[in-house]
């Protein structure tokens, strides 16, 4: 069994971010980046995978300039066999990404394609699902439990109303909710090992798929910011305030 | 111009968020219709007849349609599409599942999770958690979105009577199986619409102690929410979590308790009409966006705060 894993480089989550004067964006020049946290726990579930021997081989693929290659090195130096990086210089929308990592997996020919839920910069939610359809797939989003079978997987989806279990015919495509598993810490040897895997390069333009966005940002600008409230001394203080001030109770 | 909602529900009753979502597509145009794919849903078909707003539903019955599998219900959207501008459902589970397929099968660029709509191709959406807003023009000739519903209010719900239209099935994939679905029952109002939030944080220091939060909630008639580091160490399962990934919630009045206000956090609820928290690190960056902050141990305050709430109700008495 081959595991694709697709990371993407955003600005850390723990990161104050900060909006642009002049409305095209956010900051992100000095700005720390990392891997999108689901994104890591779509590595850890490959590596577990082929730890348990189930899988044979885990492949690390990530879309971005050329730090984003950091990420795919990430990945290598907790457990992935070799990387892909595919060269973008520019912000490419879902639709984009899932066509570029369609191509990708014609050629590779996964059984299970792991990634992140949901990128905490765009909050777009749509690559997983979008090349799912495209590959013709089925699809376990959010998923915080899988157990991979012969030809099938059952995956245990978080919904609004609390657990849901599919099982999907091989291969699929897997969301990862952040409650998957604990992903690990590399260690300095394998870090150390890791830079000595290989990288396969690409080149987004030169893939012959259409990557053009569709969607205009016309600005980007704060949220309106909360009044700071005051402290109160007591509970009672608290109750009467909102009987009597807020209105609430 | 015409707009398809997909319609939410459990085969039996219409999910409340449909009413935000189809009063988000008022928004784009008049000519709203509505697709109740389903297995014995005619009494949801009825009710959103109802619905002044909707001019027609769409029927589709199938047992393939019983459980919303994703991969089923996206071929009968992708073939009814070419007869509407625009496609729209909830960015809650429900629609975050499904609306992505339906966009890269018809080769658009969704917009998801929209919290204002300025006209037909210019949305607005939260971005980093909520702590931008984008302003976006959609250039593609069709647009599938997903609307925030807690960002619209729910479309009035008599006086209607849409024509009910049934509409055939289509061909399923099989290549996914529904097994089971775990719902957490429970007597108290529903997260994503309660008038009165409590949620309780790591703070909150084990599942047994929420039995404090819960009291609270039953007196308040409020439900009961959760930040991730909770539902992460088991105190409280993933249905009531707040936050990014987690329900978004815009209650009259939220009460963190234990709740220190990771920005994961804050992207959940700080649109809350009424903020309250209940922490006892006066550096918690929760008090920074509190109305009301107190600065205390949850475990003393907790037991204080329903005393007093129980002197109010005697005083009104």
């Amino acid at each position: 069994m081959k595991i694709l894993v697709a990371v993407k480089r955003v600005i850390d989550y723990n990161v104050q971010i900060r909006v642009k004067e002049d409305g095209t964006g956010v900051h992100t020049d000095n700005v720390k980046m990392s891997t999108n946290p689901p994104d890591d726990n779509a590595v850890e579930e490959a590596v577990k995978l082929k730890e348990s021997g189930k899988a044979k081989e885990v492949v690390a693929i990530t879309i971005g300039e050329e730090k984003a290659q950091e990420t795919v090195r990430k990945a290598l130096a907790v457990g992935a066999d070799r990387g892909i990086h595919v060269k973008a210089d520019s912000y490419i929308e879902p639709l984009g990404v899932a066509k570029i990592l369609k191509k990708v997996i014609e050629k590779e020919k996964p059984d299970i394609v792991f990634m992140g839920k949901q990128a905490i910069d765009d909050d777009c939610n749509q690559t997983g699902q979008m090349l799912s359809a495209m590959l013709g797939w089925p699809q376990g989003t959010f998923t915080s439990k899988i157990e991979v079978k012969d030809k099938s997987m059952l995956v245990t989806r978080e919904v609004d109303e609390g657990l849901e279990t599919l099982e999907l015919n091989l291969p699929a495509i897997v969301t990862c909710d952040l409650r998957l598993n604990e992903p690990r810490y590399a260690s300095l040897p394998n870090i150390m090992k890791a830079k000595k895997k290989p990288i396969e390069q690409l080149v987004a333009k030169d893939l012959g798929v259409d990557i053009a966005n569709r969607i205009q940002q016309l600005k980007v600008e704060e949220p309106p910011k909360r009044k700071g409230g005051i402290k109160v001394a007591n509970v009672a203080e608290l109750v009467s305030k909102l009987k009597n001030e807020a209105k609430v109770i | 111009m015409s707009v398809l909602v997909i319609a939410e529900h459990d085969n039996k009753n219409l999910k409340v968020f449909s009413l935000n979502t189809i009063n988000a597509a008022s928004k784009i145009d008049v000519d709203i219709h509505v697709l109740v794919a389903g297995h014995k849903c005619e009494n949801v078909c009825k009710e959103i007849a109802t619905i002044p707003l909707v001019k027609k539903v769409l029927h589709s019955d199938s047992v393939n349609y019983e459980n919303y599998l994703a991969e089923n219900l996206t071929p009968l959207v992708v073939k009814l599409a070419n007869k509407y501008t625009h496609i729209i459902a909830s960015a809650n589970t429900f629609g975050k599942n499904f609306m992505p397929r339906v966009a890269a099968l018809l080769d658009l660029s969704q917009v998801s999770d929209v919290i204002k709509i300025n006209g037909p191709d210019n949305f607005v959406r939260p971005i980093y958690a909520g702590n931008a807003f984008a302003t976006v023009k959609s250039n593609d000739k069709k647009k599938c979105i997903t609307v925030r519903p807690t960002s619209f209010d729910p479309a009035p719900t008599s006086g209607g009577s849409a024509p009910i239209e049934k509409i055939d099935a289509v061909e399923v994939p099989n290549i996914s199986k529904f097994i089971k679905k775990e719902e957490t029952k429970s007597e108290r109002p529903e997260l994503g619409t309660a008038r009165v939030v409590i949620s309780g944080g790591r703070g909150m220091q084990s599942g047994d102690n929420f039995k404090l939060i819960n009291a609270i909630a039953d007196k308040l008639n409020a439900a009961v929410g959760a930040s991730r580091a909770a539902v992460d160490a088991g105190y409280i399962s993933n249905d009531h979590q707040v936050g990014q990934t987690g329900k978004v919630v815009v209650p009259d009045l939220y009460i963190a308790v234990g709740i220190s206000g990771a920005i994961q956090h804050l992207a959940g609820m700080k649109e809350s009409k009424i903020i309250v928290a209940i922490n006892k690190d006066g550096e918690a960056p929760i008090f920074s966006i509190a109305d009301y902050g107190l600065e205390a141990d949850l475990f003393e305050a907790l037991p204080q705060f329903l005393e007093e709430l129980n002197k109010l109700n005697t005083i009104q008495k």
